[in-house]
């Protein structure tokens, strides 16, 4: 776990939707990435309480475990998402700003396989889980 | 239901009712999210807008904003069904629809989103199948195309709850 690079902390940047939904890059590790998304009244799914929409929760998950994915250090090129399942915990605390966490927790030569995690304020109280299978293109040992 | 109504009557409102619950939603403006009805069957259009890129080398959706209009189709066709009978039956007063008095919406449990081609930059739809419909769980399959129905690009499952028996605040 480290401060990301320059690089690695542009990601949200250069990536339109991430950026659009405020995404930032906060830490990555080998294989790991935690991001942040600020709360928005933009994205409200439920009108009665302001909870956000799955849709962003969805799309946090998705770019965070994409993510690990390209800085796990076997990883040779860019990835892309094979399947991804989410399972709602609870809803996302209106007003607070969420975290997710996403790790690869295994690679073969082809797939890399990920979980993740998002919460609001309180790491114990998890708003959404994630699994996901995604594109990897491993790098030959050299010895 | 009055077979002799004024088709008019009938178009107002089922698109009142439609628009009523597609409107309530902040997050559908956000992402370009829009309803189409044909009868009781819904198609949901995801207009393009540069944003929803996710891989700006090769200009491609990204999955998150996928996964996001597969869950949203599901969840307005869940709803829109629900309503359908006492809609037709005259029992929905669409002013107070309008108003903000609309039925809570389906929670979603869990969706699996299947990535089967690359999105391209422009207009995507979609189609939610209820599978099952309990009083309390809803087992929904949503198709995703571009170009060609028959060739989908995503395709998801999820499980929703269904908000008559989700506890009041």
């Amino acid at each position: 776990m480290a401060k990301p690079t320059p690089q690695e902390a542009s990601f949200t940047e250069i990536t339109p939707l991430c950026k659009a939904l405020g995404m930032t890059v906060t830490d990555v590790g080998h294989g790991t990435a935690t991001f942040s998304m600020p709360y928005d009244k933009a994205l409200i799914g439920d009108p009665d309480t302001g909870v956000i929409h799955g849709g962003p929760v969805s799309a946090l998950l998705d770019s965070v475990s994409g993510l690990a994915v390209i800085v796990h250090p076997e990883n040779k090129s860019q990835t892309a998402t094979i399947d991804l399942r989410i399972d709602y915990m609870r809803p996302a605390p209106a007003g607070e700003n969420l975290t997710a966490h996403a790790e690869v927790y295994h690679t073969t030569r082809t797939v890399a396989f990920t979980r993740a995690t998002a919460w609001g304020s309180d790491p114990d109280k998890p708003v959404a889980q994630a699994t996901g299978a995604f594109v990897f293109d491993k790098k030959e040992a050299t010895s | 239901m009055n077979k002799n109504e004024p088709m008019q009557d009938v178009k107002n409102r089922r698109d009142g009712v439609l628009r009523a619950f597609v409107d309530s939603v902040p997050f559908h403006k956000f992402m370009g999210i829009d309803f189409e009805r044909k009868g009781d069957e819904l198609t949901a259009v995801m207009h393009y807008t540069p944003k929803l890129i996710g891989n700006p080398m090769v200009e491609r959706l990204h999955g998150g904003g996928t996964a996001a209009f597969l869950e949203s189709t599901a969840i307005i066709t869940l709803a829109w069904r629900s309503i359908w009978s006492a809609m037709e039956a005259g029992e929905v007063d669409l002013a107070k629809l309008e108003s903000g008095a609309l039925p809570s919406l389906p929670k979603t449990i869990d969706i699996t989103t299947d990535y089967l081609r690359p999105g391209l930059p422009r207009d995507a739809y979609a189609r939610a199948t209820v599978n099952r419909a309990g009083r309390r769980y809803a087992s929904v399959h949503v198709e995703a195309w571009q170009d060609n129905r028959e060739v989908l690009f995503a395709q998801a499952t999820g499980h929703f709850l269904m908000p008559d028996v989700q506890k009041k605040p």
